[in-house]
């Protein structure tokens, strides 16, 4: 339990996932710092969403360790509510809860699960609404919302949990094209401020433009990782350059 | 979930919703008929236990009683059987009322439909028994109107309210494209209704219909409360010809409950597996 | 009111119209007490029915196949065989299994009375529909908004309580609505237990005064009023449970 801020803050090591006779993640080891963005991108169902779903634990893992912060995720005796204060996600359906207002969406975790004071709560809620640029729609419903706005919501509603490090699940693949945009930018303020992110993206200029780091994955494998400026323009593995020729 | 804009107030019909269910559903399987078999033999045999030597054992009375009770159950299915034709025949023609272009038409239609729809059905039942008169004259003719009979017409009068909601249902259900596509092709109103508009509804009006019988089986035996002799008038007088044993009363009301089982749950999954035949095909 | 009491009997004089439930003070107590009668058992049963129908609900989601299987099983009983008989197999087979006991005047009388033998075995009915709906509502809510919440960190308590069934309950309204106003309906049943509800007050009624046709549309009027209530009450209730810009 003895994490420092020199060590990894996310560590991923020889991780091995199956689904029934189907194994998805066949051995991937990865490191982020305090921090860092790294962009995992490759072709799908390659294993990339298993992946950060599983440093959440919402998926279990049938051999390896992931250590985030110092604690061990693939444990039976996880407690998992400390392990989610910590790692924030966001997903690419947004998964709103339909029934809540915005700012209820945002303002429901830390009240309930952090049993914060609710005043203290919706300051702050109000002010995460305002950052994600959604002001004036705090009492919408998420139905009366457009896909990149509930987006902003959803990241907003992770970030009021105070997390060291969010997962973001391909989170502008379900979105109108007009609409990514606006919450790629909101995750790039979001980096800039030094918020630790693992993105699994398609969005290749957002993802190097942004990214400290990118790794490739196929087949349940990393197959090469490195920086943008190297991984995009001197991509060594023929499978990456194929990946890569296709998508650009 | 286009099967489900059909809208009735029988609760076996409901939205158990269209969702897709994972879970396989429960089936008739050869296990099941060993347990009900287990529960009509056990029940007399356990009580067999408490009565008094002299007396004949709980499974010799209902044995004997049987073939009566089961002729009384085939009176019930004669009932259920002419009240679903009268309702389904007035019904009908009271949703097409519901559906005519002529408001005042549709306004009363609508207006009997409601009433009878949300009157209890054993309240519907008195009103037959005790409203209409033991015989009717028509001309010279004297026509008898015995009490099986005006049970006959007294459930009738649910039927027809909910088949006239099915109807109804199932038409407006329909996609108004098909509406203008036949009018755009010359039809007629009446010859829309008949060629292209209740063939398509036949199909979303099985299930509801299928249930609505099973439904007004089980309630044939609300005609015993008005002493019409169906199985379980024939039930009570057994009990009551047998001394008023108490060790009879379970027997004899758990055969009951099993044949109208076993007369209703093969109608219940049919229903089920027409439903989804149906929704799938759209 | 008793100018208005005494106009129905110059009604009964004058044309033969006989209303005593409205101007005999007796009939009109009767009739009050077998609406009352209906009105309470109605509210208890719909109580009783739902607490079935949820707990019903969360046994089919159980993991062990005999409890599911115990479930199904009641559920296709009490749907395939008539609620009368049913009211007869628990008033009479039942309770006449069931020990006696002393009442205060020294006599013997059953442990449960004709009321609640009528509750019973009506919220038996009526549960067996509700366990369906309730259970079709359950899935109905997405894995993936449940799976948000567990992201943020929410106990499986939680999610059931403020995601699962506020969600679950809106999709079922409706079909709730339906069954509740059928329970409403099969309340006469208790009838022929003898049960003093508003059926069985009107057949005294019309006994003493031989009033069939009176009492017949009179009842015929007061089912179709108090159904007429409650599902305006319920419509109100479903309007008002509606979230903007979700279901249909």
């Amino acid at each position: 339990m003895s994490w420092t801020e020199d060590q990894p803050m996310v560590s991923v090591r020889d991780v091995h996932k199956s689904f029934g006779e189907l194994e998805v993640l066949k051995g991937v080891s990865l490191d982020v710092m305090k921090g860092e963005v790294i962009c995992i991108i490759g072709p799908s169902g390659s294993g990339k969403s298993t992946l950060i779903r599983c440093i959440n634990a919402l998926n279990d893992i049938q051999q390896g360790s992931i250590l985030v912060e110092g604690i061990e995720v693939h444990d039976k005796h996880l407690d998992k509510l400390e392990l989610r204060k910590k790692v924030g996600m966001v997903f690419q359906q947004y998964n709103l809860f339909p029934h809540k207002t915005a700012l209820e969406n945002v303002m429901m975790a830390p009240i309930r699960v952090l049993k914060e004071n609710k005043d203290d709560v919706e300051k702050s809620a109000r002010a995460l609404i305002k950052k994600v640029r959604l002001e004036g729609k705090e009492n919408s419903y998420p139905g009366e919302l457009s896909g990149g706005q509930q987006q902003r919501v959803a990241i907003a509603r992770s970030l009021a949990m105070k997390p060291d490090v969010i997962l973001f699940d391909e989170v502008t693949a379900a979105l109108d094209p007009e609409t990514v945009n606006e919450v790629l930018v909101t995750i790039k303020d979001l980096a800039e401020e030094g918020m630790t992110c693992i993105l699994v993206t398609h969005e290749m200029g957002f993802a190097r433009e942004v990214a400290d780091h990118i790794y490739f994955t196929d087949r349940g494998v990393i197959v090469e990782h490195g920086k943008p400026a190297t991984f995009f323009d001197e991509a060594k593995d023929p499978r990456t350059k194929e990946f890569l020729s296709q998508i650009l | 979930m286009t099967t489900r804009n059909y809208k009735t107030d029988l609760p076996v019909m409901m939205p158990v919703d269209g969702k897709p269910k994972n879970r396989p559903r429960f089936r008739l399987k050869l296990w099941h008929g060993a347990v009900l078999l287990g529960i009509c033999l056990l029940s007399p045999t356990l009580s067999f236990a408490q009565s008094d030597a002299g007396q004949a054992s709980v499974l010799e009375v209902l044995l004997r009683w049987m073939p009566l009770l089961l002729k009384g159950f085939i009176f019930n299915l004669v009932i259920s059987v002419f009240a679903m034709a009268i309702g389904t025949g007035v019904g009908a023609m009271l949703g097409l009322g519901q559906i005519s272009l002529h408001g005042w038409v549709r306004k009363l239609a609508w207006a009997i439909t409601q009433f009878f729809r949300n009157s209890p059905w054993l309240v519907l039942l008195f009103f037959a028994m005790f409203l209409l008169p033991f015989q009717l004259r028509i001309g010279g003719v004297t026509i008898p109107l015995p009490d099986w009979l005006k049970a006959i017409i007294g459930l009738s009068l649910p039927v027809m309210a909910n088949v006239s909601e099915i109807v109804r249902g199932a038409v407006t259900s329909l996609p108004s494209g098909q509406w203008e596509a036949a009018e755009s092709l010359a039809y007629s109103r009446r010859q829309t209704l008949w060629l292209v508009i209740l063939p398509q509804c036949v199909k979303r009006m099985l299930p509801p219909w299928m249930n609505l019988y099973s439904i007004l089986t089980m309630a044939t035996v609300l005609a015993s409360i008005v002493g019409v002799s169906e199985v379980m008038t024939l039930t009570g007088q057994a009990l009551a010809a047998e001394g008023g044993r108490t060790d009879l009363l379970a027997p004899f009301y758990s055969f009951v409950l099993i044949i109208f089982f076993i007369y209703c749950y093969p109608i219940a999954r049919w229903t089920v597996y027409l439903e989804k035949k149906f929704a799938v095909k759209g | 009111m008793e100018a208005f009491f005494e106009w129905f009997k110059v009604l009964y004089d004058e044309t033969g119209i006989n209303l005593p439930f409205i101007y005999d003070s007796y009939d009109r107590g009767r009739m009050l007490d077998g609406l009352w009668m209906t009105i309470k058992l109605s509210v208890v049963c719909l109580f009783f029915s739902v607490v079935i129908g949820v707990i019903g609900a969360w046994l089919q989601g159980s993991a062990y196949t005999w409890t599911r299987r115990f479930v199904n099983g009641y559920i296709q009983l009490f749907r395939n065989t008539p609620p009368l008989v049913q009211l007869y197999f628990f008033y009479f087979a039942i309770g006449s299994l069931l020990p006696r006991v002393a009442t205060e005047f020294g006599g013997e009388a059953p442990l449960l009375g004709n009321f609640a033998w009528a509750v019973i075995s009506l919220s038996f009915f009526a549960g067996a529909f509700n366990v369906e709906i309730f259970r079709s509502g359950i899935e109905a809510v997405p894995e993936s908004t449940v799976e948000a919440a567990e992201a943020l960190g929410f106990s499986r308590l939680q999610i059931y309580k403020d995601i699962t069934l506020p969600l679950a309950f809106r999709v079922i309204l409706p079909a709730l609505n339906n069954n509740l106003v059928n329970l409403v309906k099969t309340t006469t049943l208790a009838y022929a237990i003898a049960v003093p509800e508003m059926l069985y007050e009107a057949n005294q009624i019309w006994s003493d005064n031989v009033n069939v046709t009176e009492m017949m549309i009179f009842l015929l009027i007061a089912y179709f009023v108090l159904v007429g209530v409650l599902v305006w009450g319920m419509n109100r209730w479903e309007r008002a449970m509606k979230i903007p810009g979700y279901g249909a």
